[in-house]
């Protein structure tokens, strides 16, 4: 059968290949090589080695602080929502009345995108903000404890709708034997449940850190960087290298070309350091 | 111990009910005040209009007028369902083809299409808007091109995942009765890979309709193809003095026909949802 399908290797994969290269290849390539390059269009490139990448790193160019925002924004979401997420899948699982309501009403954020709410949040908290005469872009810790809401407001559903699928997954005999032992409920929750669903936890905590490290629609719409660039996330600033002014088109992609193996770096390491906890099941 | 559970239920009661409340509030946010006049959202954002405050549907009418929503959302829908049937059809078939044919080329393909989905779009945006500009990408057709090539990666890793679990047995039925692998295919093992078809369609047409950066560096502001988020930004972004009511209006309207599509379709969405990201 193999020898057969083999002579249709075009039919069945050449609409995919060309999209791919369009979409992918081509510009992933491209984009390493202009990174060593000053340019204005992809056709005037002229390369000048690892400049790009000095100017980058240098003080004023805000990629340092961007990046400072970006790991203390990441580190407090994912906190914060794999926390409150855990918490209310621990009572969604407890065959409440109306549980899925509350499921539906929980995940809803979610579907909607980070332009939209992120301006949905930008007028809620400027409407609170009024009553003291100020805004969200006055001052840098509205902006960060706004994101911090903003995304806690759209993930909670998510992660929350993750956990009740590994907590429903605990054999139940378990549990019943960690009671006949004389176990407390926060012993059983700790020593029984919370290893049972390492595998979640990894999932979740993959998915905030790598949803909260690439936020880009979210930033961009609640604060835009204000004030002056002190609230911009890292995608922000690349963005702004890129678009915000003339001549540093090379030095943004010198960014891009950091970000993504600051990136590749961290789903690897966390899916090293995470799979080992899992209890096999 | 019957009563403690009791008041452990109750205050999970509470507690949930808190949390709807919040999650909640902001969509009532902003339909209550996409009925007030422009200048009292400030100055009342939480209180309820009052005959002083209540302008009907103007902010609605003033909203479409700048914008051209409707024809946003009628763009939003034709980019969204013509790349998710793209996807659907050339990934499945792709990843078929890299499980059944082992070679190197083929496993070199899966690594690739699998690397692509840790690559943030940062790193190729600019260089993918410039080949769009060269190769005429810059119209809807063209967006769905791209959104099919940027959404292989997770879409042919999915379906992979799934077709390595589909007995080769019926397949070899098939050909044995002069099915060529086209008929196969589609015949035998397309229908199986039905679940998994639902869950990447449900995964992407939610990535792509809420997408903002590859519609707005590719299209554009300036053209009549404008989609939901690209419309959105540039109400807010344009004008230096913004009409806070045209602006609630429009999101109201941008959130209607996700909620519509997530309330008939909730069970595949959160479904769907989930095993994507236990397989990502």
């Amino acid at each position: 059968m193999q020898k057969t399908l083999k002579k249709y290797f075009l039919v069945f994969t050449a609409p995919t290949l060309i999209a791919f290269a369009f979409a992918f290849i081509v510009p992933f390539i491209e984009g390493i090589y202009l990174s060593f390059c000053k340019f204005t269009t992809v056709k005037n490139a002229e390369w000048v080695g690892l400049n790009n990448y000095k100017v980058a790193f240098s003080s004023g160019q805000g990629f340092w602080e961007a990046l400072g925002f970006t790991s203390l924004f990441t580190l407090v979401s994912i906190v914060s929502i794999n926390l409150l997420a855990f918490g209310l899948a621990l009572m969604l699982t407890r065959k409440l009345r109306g549980t899925n309501i509350f499921r539906t009403v929980f995940f809803l954020p979610n579907l909607i995108g980070g332009i939209v709410l992120g301006y949905t949040w930008q007028q809620m908290i400027n409407a609170v903000l009024y009553k003291y005469e100020t805004t969200i872009v006055a001052d840098a810790k509205f902006g960060f404890w706004g994101l911090v809401i903003l995304m806690n407001w759209q993930m909670i559903g998510y992660m929350m709708i993750i956990y009740i699928a590994g907590l429903q997954n605990v054999p139940t005999e378990l549990i019943e034997a960690a009671k006949i032992d004389g176990a407390t409920a926060w012993q059983t929750l700790i020593k029984v449940k919370l290893p049972m669903v390492m595998s979640s936890v990894t999932i979740c905590v993959f998915l905030t850190l790598s949803n909260s490290f690439k936020l880009f629609d979210q930033n961009k719409a609640l604060t835009d960087g204000a004030p002056r660039g002190k609230t911009e996330m890292l995608a922000l600033n690349i963005y702004e290298t890129f678009y915000g002014r003339a001549g540093y088109m090379g030095v943004g992609q010198a960014k891009a070309v950091v970000f993504f193996i600051v990136v590749a770096v961290i789903a690897l390491l966390q899916l090293k350091l995470t799979g080992s906890k899992e209890v096999e099941q | 111990m019957g009563n403690k559970k009791k008041m452990i239920d109750a205050i999970s009661i509470v507690f949930l009910l808190a949390v709807a409340v919040v999650i909640l509030y902001p969509l009532f946010f902003i339909v209550n005040n996409s009925f007030k006049g422009k200048f009292f959202i400030s100055s009342d954002p939480f209180g309820l209009p009052t005959a002083e405050t209540f302008v009907g549907i103007t902010n609605y009418e003033n909203g479409l007028m700048k914008t051209g929503l409707f024809s946003a959302i009628g763009w939003s829908f034709f980019i969204t369902i013509l790349s998710v049937i793209l996807i659907i059809v050339f990934t499945s078939m792709t990843a078929y083809y890299i499980v059944r044919v082992k070679s190197k080329i083929t496993s070199l393909l899966y690594y690739m299409f699998a690397f692509s989905m840790i690559v943030p779009f940062q790193m190729v945006m600019f260089t993918m808007a410039d080949l769009a500009n060269i190769f005429h990408l810059k119209n809807p057709i063209g967006m769905c091109v791209l959104y099919l090539g940027f959404g292989a990666g997770l879409a042919v890793f999915m379906f992979s995942g799934f077709v390595k679990s589909v007995p080769i047995e019926i397949e070899e039925a098939a050909m044995i009765d002069g099915c060529n692998p086209l008929q196969t295919y589609f015949g035998v093992v397309f229908p199986i890979l039905k679940p998994t078809a639902i869950t990447v369609a449900i995964l992407q047409a939610m990535w792509i309709w809420n997408d903002f950066l590859l519609p707005y560096l590719v299209i554009g502001i300036g053209t009549q193809y404008r989609t939901i988020p690209v419309v959105v930004q540039m109400l807010v972004g344009s004008n230096g003095n913004k009409d806070l009511g045209a602006l609630m209006a429009m999101l109201v309207l941008s959130i209607i026909p996700i909620v519509i599509f997530y309330l008939t379709c909730q069970k595949y969405i959160i479904e769907g949802v989930v095993a994507g990201a236990v397989k990502g």
